[in-house]
């Protein structure tokens, strides 16, 4: 039962198969067992989601439930929940109590989710192994010696682990796509603007945007139709009327055109991805679509302005964390200066510091023009080449990651390394575009994703390409085979 | 471009974080790595791009000019380190 | 030596909204600490900024009071810097695109010249919290309300060459903020501050000598004031050998000096970069001309349509309409009484004198524009005199309410009856014979005598016209 996606379980819960209540127990209890190893929760909610389980299960009996009624979901310890902890991954929000729920969480509430707890996330979202959290590393269901990605790493390895339904993310750079590919599921970021960020911890204002992890297509566009629309509260957010996103799912795929990248094809990518992908290039043509490669010439640009343009504004969005209001405040602080660089630099880890100095030095001056202005004009550069290929192509297909998930601690001390991980998705938070992960291939014994890439409000095209292949393929249905039970430093 | 201590030191306390003694070399060494790496930018002539700061080319919304929030002090300062009759205590601040 | 004073002027005016620039608290003031301080306002992570319209709508008015450049698209940046009273730890401000651009003011020079000061620009921002130094364990309190409060920042060019250019630039400046009702203009309450940017050259130098700007002055006295402390402390360094440097000073009231503010000495590196939770704010002509259309007479207008309507000088019609609610005060009392110069009098001369005398706005007079309109009309009437008039006025000001009353029941009537009159002035001739002999002898002179007898013996009720005319006459007739 705890395997099934979304529109299974909803039609197990319409047909009485299982109450709200058992299914939420059920996980409950799954997360009782399997947590304490993967780590992929940080807070469990269980009485909460015991309480909304009995809303959901009188809504299903009054016979007004949606498609997310009574359905189990996990949210990234990034989203604000009201009176629950939420810690974003960092010391320096250890103690916040978050006085206010953020807009997704607001809206999946709405729809009857229940909310089965908070999940580990690299700190601020800075991390592409999850490996940056201040709750300690999460491990990849499917080899708890190797990292789930990051930096939604907790919600991947939650699904991936059937520890929930359906999990929330954000992305940044690729925080919901690349751990998608490592934990074998599904992963949308969408359109920036198309998701509400109010009360989702701000990391990069101008790149952040929250999507759905789940174990299919289907029920990321299930996801979608809860948390998508627009939100007075963030002026970002874009005002479209509302969208089924389920629409087009079932829409053949005859004349559908597709881009290769030729940059992304090339001797650096893993020849083994590299033929999953063609393989996944057959599937879809004998579907109907077709291929043609296109080029983004400038995507080799895009982890450098990425890495001026996301630190720069994550200096200044970390900059109220003070310990004035909330949050790690020293103890007795000398003076002003003190309470300050003492609270940050206690409170905030080593890569967040790194990210805050980057971004201090880039915006400081003297060096705003030959940093900021430079990645921003990049920036349009890069929008530009996917403004290019789209007068071709209807969208785009990739890798997510240059391979499977690496091994725990195998990258963290190397910076730069670690960035270059995201090398396939950060140009899609750069030009605002929506991506998608889903499941290709099985690599010794590892999942491995590919990655669609539409123009702008192009999920509902994403979704039923995706939804498609998953019709004619299992890759998004493999599980691990045996998850851990105990944490490997336990059990040794 | 390689950091020196005194730039570690100059941006540590523009952003008022405590870098120790101790790992301000190392701090920079990294920095240092990560601006190497940005430094592929300067490559490119970009001398006839504008710089884009938001993706898409939108419109600020405006709200009416209207008080929708209550007062909730006390619940917002449950979570505050110090307060004292509904002020947040810092050290002094000397003007 | 002979030295030139140049001063620029930014002035920080909080805009009469009555919710936040990017949040809907509440702005009052005098509210209790951190009653007034929403998620967004204690910057709580997660939270967002929403344009206030009205503030838009404000900025832009000002904007075309001053013939300034309207920004078709303005962007909000960030301003970057650690302090208690700023919570998100960064200002929201305009600083390459801001709302209103370059712009004119005339002022008004003391020998009756015109002077255009250049205005720079003015840009939208938010204000900062307060600190509270009373002692809290040794600690300062934080009070968050005042965070986020819509801030019009208006800057000129160094277009002013002394204090008292200054204090009528600001003045002129406040006139119009009042008139557009942007602001409530209080300089007590910090809703218009002003910092002033002061340096000194020797007379005919081109290049400007280095400046040091002089914090938050809070009264257009203090101004003047603190510019002239601070004006004589550069010449004498100067003189001495000395040279300027480039700092923040504050103005220190009670000793009237000005001193370093060392807590500022480190340059400040404010990384500014566009707000990304913001996007551009777009307006077309025709936003501008619907807000055009909304501008209400302003003091130039109003005071150019008091000289060709009311027929009034140059100078009472500047002193009238330099302040809104003095014009309004003025025109209200016009329309009771129907004579614009009287009113101009009683209002320039008296009025003011017992506003001035005790420090009062004229918001808050005694004598409400009613009143005055009456007692006016009771001068054209001639039921009472002029000089007597005065003693309504006083009442008035004392707090007594009804004209009528007033003269009714102090017997201030004038004495208008021909026949009482006469009796009056025959009385008068009976008993002053030398004087009578000395007008008839050719001495004119002696005429204002025996008005003054008749007065007094009317305990000054009598018709001065009247009473001229029937003196006059009897001197003559026998």
């Amino acid at each position: 039962m705890l395997s099934k996606t979304v529109a299974e379980l909803a039609t197990a819960l319409s047909q009485k198969e299982i109450s709200a209540r058992e299914l939420t127990q059920a996980y409950l209890d799954r997360i009782g067992r399997l947590n304490p190893a993967l780590n992929a929760y940080v807070t469990i909610t269980a009485d909460k989601a015991l309480a909304q389980a009995d809303l959901a299960d009188a809504r299903i009996s009054r016979g007004e439930a949606g498609p997310l009624t009574g359905i189990p979901i996990a949210h990234k310890d990034i989203f604000c929940t009201r009176d629950v902890l939420t810690a974003c991954g960092s010391h320096m929000l250890h103690n916040f109590i978050a006085p206010y729920d953020a807009c997704v969480v607001e809206r999946l509430e709405q729809a009857g989710a229940i909310m089965l707890g908070k999940t580990n996330m690299d700190e601020f979202a800075m991390g592409s192994s999850n490996e940056t959290s201040w709750f300690g590393p999460v491990r990849n269901p499917w080899d708890p010696e190797r990292v789930p990605g990051g930096s939604s790493g907790g919600s991947a390895a939650a699904v991936a682990a059937d520890l929930c339904a359906m999990a929330t993310g954000t992305d940044t750079g690729g925080s919901i796509r690349q751990p998608a590919s490592f934990c074998g599921i599904t992963g949308l970021k969408p359109t920036y603007g198309r998701v509400s960020r109010w009360g989702m911890i701000a990391f990069a204002s101008s790149l952040d945007q929250a999507g759905p992890l789940t174990k299919s297509a289907e029920d990321a566009a299930l996801m979608m139709n809860a948390i998508a629309g627009t939100d007075v509260r963030d002026s970002t957010c874009l005002d479209l009327p509302a969208e089924d996103f389920t629409a087009q799912l079932n829409q053949p795929l005859t004349g559908v055109r597709i881009g290769l990248p030729r940059e992304h094809f090339t001797k650096d990518l893993n020849p083994s991805v590299q033929s999953i992908l063609q393989n996944a290039v057959r599937k879809l043509e004998s579907l109907g679509a077709t291929f043609k490669e296109i080029s983004l010439p400038n995507n080799y640009l895009s982890v450098p302005a990425y890495y001026v343009i996301a630190p720069a504004e994550a200096s200044s969005n970390l900059s109220r964390f003070d310990g004035v209001r909330y949050g790690h405040r020293c103890a007795n602080p000398a003076n002003l200066e003190d309470l300050y660089k003492r609270s940050r630099g206690e409170g905030f880890g080593d890569e967040v510091k790194r990210r805050i100095m980057v971004g201090t030095y880039a915006l400081s001056a003297g060096y705003y023009d030959a940093y900021y202005i430079k990645a921003q004009k990049i920036r349009r550069l890069i929008k530009d080449d996917f403004d290019q290929a789209f007068k071709d192509v209807d969208l785009i297909l990739g890798p997510t990651s240059p391979h499977t998930a690496f091994k725990l601690g195998e990258k963290v001390s190397d910076p730069v390394t670690m960035y270059l991980e995201d090398i396939y998705t950060i140009a899609v938070n750069l030009a605002g575009l929506p991506g998608m992960s889903l499941p290709a291939g099985i690599l010794d014994g590892l999942p491995i994703g590919m990655q669609l890439v539409g123009p702008a409000l192009s999920e509902s095209r994403l979704l039923n390409v995706a939804h498609q292949f998953q019709l004619n393929t299992d890759w998004h249905a493999k599980r691990p085979a045996a998850p851990v039970v105990s944490s490997p430093e336990v059990s040794a | 471009m390689a950091l020196s201590k005194n730039d570690v030191e100059k941006i540590a306390h523009l952003a008022r974080l405590q870098i120790n003694d101790a790992d301000a070399s190392e701090v920079g060494q990294r920095i240092s790595n990560i601006l190497e790496m940005i430094d592929q930018m300067q490559n490119v002539d970009t001398s006839e791009v504008s710089p884009m700061a938001h993706p898409f080319d939108a419109v600020q919304r405006l709200r009416p000019d209207l008080v929708t929030e209550k007062n909730q002090r006390d619940y917002y300062q449950k979570i505050a380190p110090a307060t004292q009759d509904g002020l947040y205590l810092v050290p002094r601040v000397i003007e | 030596m002979s030295w030139e004073t140049v001063i620029g002027l930014e002035v920080h005016v909080q805009l009469a909204t009555k919710s936040k620039l990017f949040s809907g608290s509440a702005t009052e003031f005098g509210a209790e600490p951190n009653t007034q301080a929403s998620l967004y306002d204690l910057a709580l992570p997660g939270t967002l900024p929403v344009m206030n319209e009205e503030v838009l709508r404000m900025a832009v008015s000002f904007g075309l009071a001053v013939d300034a450049e309207i920004g078709k698209r303005s962007v909000f940046d960030r301003k970057n810097y650690f302090y208690p009273d700023l919570p998100k730890g960064y200002q929201i401000s305009q600083l390459a695109f801001p709302t209103v651009g370059r712009g004119a003011l005339k002022i008004n020079l003391d020998d009756g010249s015109e002077k255009t000061i250049a205005i720079t620009r003015a840009h939208i921002e938010e204000d900062a919290g307060k600190s509270l130094h009373e002692d809290f364990q040794g600690m300062s309190g934080i009070d968050l309300n005042r965070a986020g409060t819509p801030l019009l920042e208006i800057v000129s060019d160094p277009d002013l060459r002394n204090a008292k250019e200054a204090v009528a630039y600001l003045k002129k400046l406040h006139s119009i903020i009042l008139y557009l009702g942007i602001s409530d203009g209080n300089m007590a309450q910090g809703s218009m501050r002003c910092d002033a940017n002061v340096s000194v050259r020797k007379k005919g130098d081109t290049e400007f000598g280095t400046r040091t700007e002089i914090k938050n002055v809070n009264s257009f006295k203090f101004v003047e004031k603190a510019i002239n402390y601070e004006v004589q402390r550069q010449i004498e360094l100067i003189e001495d050998g000395g040279r300027v440097i480039q700092e923040t000073r504050l103005y220190d009231s009670d000793k009237d000096e000005t001193r370093s503010m060392r807590s500022k000495e480190v340059a400040n590196d404010y990384r500014y970069f566009p707000e990304p939770d913001l996007l551009p704010i777009v307006i077309d002509e025709s936003y501008i001309a619907a807000v055009r259309a909304t501008l209400p007479e302003l003091p130039a207008a109003r005071c150019a349509r008091f000289v060709s309507e009311y027929g009034l000088s140059a100078y009472d019609a500047d002193v009238l309409t330099s302040d809104r609610a003095m014009a309004d005060y003025f025109e209200s009392v016009v329309k009771l009484c129907g004579d614009a110069k009287l009113s101009a009098n009683w209002v320039t001369v008296d009025l003011l004198g017992l506003l001035n005398k005790s420090d009062l706005s004229i918001n808050e007079s005694p004598i409400k524009p009613g009143q005055l309109g009456t007692m006016i009309a009771r001068i054209k009437d001639n039921t009472i005199s002029g000089k007597l008039a005065k003693t309504v006025f006083e009442a008035l000001a004392a707090g007594e309410s009804d004209v009528d009353q007033i003269i009714e029941s102090r017997g201030l009537k004038q004495v208008t009856d021909t026949g009482a009159i006469e009796k009056l002035v025959d009385e008068v001739i009976a008993s002053n014979p030398d004087q009578v002999a000395q007008y008839r002898a050719g001495k004119e002179a002696v005429f204002g005598f025996f008005v003054g007898q008749a007065m007094k013996v009317s305990k000054g009720k009598a018709n001065p016209a009247q009473l001229n005319e029937l003196l006059r006459n009897k001197l003559k007739a026998d």
